[in-house]
């Protein structure tokens, strides 16, 4: 087992490097004189120099490489043009927001997902599996900001029950101490039951445009798998041996059911994160990606190279822990190892 | 084909064509509505400019945040133009900018996957190592990195919606070419004295197009939501210029105080392409692929 997680993480490491190179890239491509860029409208040619030498943009580009992934070392992504902060310290900040949306995010749509995918696969062709396919196909037909914007309507607007779509907590309620930073976790350690139900209400419609849209690619693969899985001898065996329906699909099934499922969470993590960013900017949301955005529209390209930096390496770091997740299920994969 | 045996004279290859086309859409009514919603697409792209009742730009005041009534059917937005003209008007840019990223893709990733998968090699390795590259970043943060970076207009995200693309059509068509790179046709066509170019371009190529062309419109829906994405956060198109996201992004500060129909509009005009192109693709999947031909 841990040779191949060892494996693995070696071969995380081209996709780390290619990772970093790309967005050092993209910052060269930055239109014009990045100098002149980072200095700001107002600056004099001296100024403009000085930041040049300061930045060693005057250097070689393989140099420009050296000292940009010496500063990464150092946990240094650059400062903010409009704020003046740290990007590193403001990513720092603002992850956990995005992390406990996106996880609960997910946590909701497996939920959701993976009973629907086995329930139309024990019986195909009935009302279940038919709405099992509606659902997924309008489910990737959704922008994930639109199935945002329906939900604040009808929930906050019609309704009343959401409250209104405006970032982590009500204004009238303190942020928990900060232990984990997840607002769930800490207002559950400081004991303060209020906090945590404004903090879930804020959550759930975020967190359900999410799920929504990531329900798709886990119900449909769920159900292939399942359908797969059901169909062959050793379930068949299971139930001649006059096993109870629930102990064939549990026990029998579903696990060996969940293997390609945990695949596809690598593609269904990388359309994720991507419409995290949206759905942060529907709900004011002050995770990462409205971080991203705000820096974005004021041309201040640091904080967008540090957001798209630890969105990539939290991707790859994602796509490992599958494949070390796949290998605990699947002990044949530890064997191949 | 039984029917081929009794016909009397060989039909054209269009006519064969349009036959399975017609078949398939029988088989299928959803291919067959899917092939309507397009049709009207394509219409109101081609001719929205001239359709609609109001100009998309033209603001009255007087008429701003109306509900959807007889006049304006789908209401008007914050500075009274009206909801349907700017949503018909849309279709042109959306729709071009998703088939210009497409076609750009179909033709960056296919010709590098083909030529990867036949000639493999030092080829194979660099076509390999892009798309590893790329597809370790999730795709639509790639995406907003390359318009930040490469500056904010339509070209970028059209560039940038094709580059996140780019792996699975360099993978489909390596795949593909690789299958073929020992087949029989492609060895006859190399020892009558075909040079390597040659055989990619008119034996290969060929055989891989119909492939690409299904991924095509199955990507189509993909693109639309791409640029329709990054267009809400604010990048590529710009106001007043009608385009579905920069509309439902505008209209979505409304929401909150129940003027619905700025945003659902556009939204569902949006949600409407997608499915459509998704449907068509799976459809169009079905004509190309021979086993489920019959």
């Amino acid at each position: 087992m841990l040779t191949m997680i060892l494996k693995r993480l070696a071969m995380a490491i081209p996709s780390l490097i290619g990772v970093v190179v790309v967005t050092f890239l993209l910052t060269r491509a930055l239109p014009g004189d990045p100098a002149a860029y980072f200095a700001g409208p107002a600056a004099t040619p001296q100024a403009i120099q000085e930041v040049r030498v300061k930045l060693g943009l005057d250097k070689p580009l393989l140099a420009q490489f050296g000292h940009y992934v010496v500063d990464l070392v150092h946990g240094n992504l650059g400062t903010s043009l409009t704020t003046g902060q740290s990007v590193a310290s403001e990513l720092r900040n603002r992850l956990p927001a995005s992390a406990e949306l996106t996880l609960l995010g997910l946590i909701v749509s497996i939920v959701i997902a993976v009973p629907l995918g086995i329930l139309a696969a024990t019986k195909p062709n009935s009302l279940l599996d038919h709405a099992c396919r509606i659902i997924s196909t309008a489910g990737v037909s959704l922008p994930v900001f639109f199935t945002g914007l329906i939900l604040v309507y009808v929930f906050y607007y019609l309704l009343g029950w959401a409250p209104a779509p405006l970032g982590r907590l009500d204004v009238f309620f303190t942020e928990p101490p900060r232990v984990t930073g997840f607002y769930l976790i800490d207002s559950l350690i400081a004991g303060d039951p209020a906090t945590f139900m404004a903090a879930l209400k804020q959550l759930i419609l975020p967190a359900l445009t999410l799920a929504i849209f990531s329900l798709a690619p886990i119900a449909r693969m769920t159900r292939a798998s399942m359908l797969a899985v059901l169909s062959s001898d050793f379930v068949r065996t299971a139930r001649s041996s006059g096993l109870s329906a629930y102990t064939v699909i549990v026990t029998y099934a579903f696990r060996n059911a969940m293997l390609p499922v945990i695949t596809t969470l690598g593609m269904v993590f990388s359309f994720l994160l991507g419409a995290n960013v949206l759905v942060e900017k529907v709900f004011a949301w002050p995770g990462i990606g409205s971080y991203a955005v705000e820096a974005l529209l004021a041309s201040d390209f640091a904080p967008v190279q540090g957001f798209v930096l630890t969105m990539a390496v939290m991707y790859v770091m994602l796509n490992l822990l599958i494949d070390v997740l796949y290998g605990l299920i699947d002990p044949r994969v530890r064997l191949e190892a | 084909m039984t029917d081929i045996a009794i016909a009397p004279r060989r039909e054209s290859a269009l006519g064969a064509l349009f036959k399975h086309a017609r078949y398939v859409v029988g088989e299928n009514p959803v291919t067959g509505f899917a092939f309507a919603l397009f049709v009207l697409i394509v219409l109101a792209s081609v001719f929205g400019p001239h359709i609609v009742p109001y100009d998309p730009l033209a603001s009255d005041t007087t008429q701003a945040l109306k509900p959807p009534n007889a006049h304006h059917w789908f209401g008007t937005d914050q500075l009274g133009r009206d909801v349907f003209s700017r949503v018909v008007v849309a279709t042109r840019l959306d729709f071009f900018i998703a088939v210009a990223s497409v076609a750009l893709v179909f033709l960056m990733g296919g010709l590098a996957g083909v030529a990867a998968g036949f000639f493999g090699g030092w080829t194979d390795r660099i076509v390999g190592r892009i798309a590893d590259t790329i597809m370790a970043f999730p795709l639509f943060v790639l995406a907003m990195g390359i318009v930040a970076a490469l500056g904010n207009t339509v070209q970028n995200i059209i560039l940038a919606t094709a580059i996140v693309n780019f792996p699975l059509y360099a993978r489909i068509a390596r795949a593909e070419a690789n299958i073929r790179r020992e087949a029989g046709f492609v060895e006859a066509a190399r020892l009558s004295g075909n040079s390597d170019w040659r055989i990619l371009t008119f034996q290969i190529l060929p055989n891989v197009f119909p492939i690409l062309v299904v991924q095509m419109s199955l990507t189509m829906g993909y693109a639309i939501l791409n640029a329709a994405g990054l267009s809400f956060i604010g990048l590529g198109v710009r106001p007043p210029t009608p385009e579905w996201g920069i509309m439902v992004a505008e209209g979505s500060q409304f929401m909150v105080s129940g003027e619905w129909w700025n945003a659902t509009f556009p939204g569902a005009a949006l949600m409407v392409a997608v499915f459509c192109f998704n449907l068509l693709g799976d459809g169009l999947r079905d004509m190309v692929d021979p086993r489920r031909r019959t």
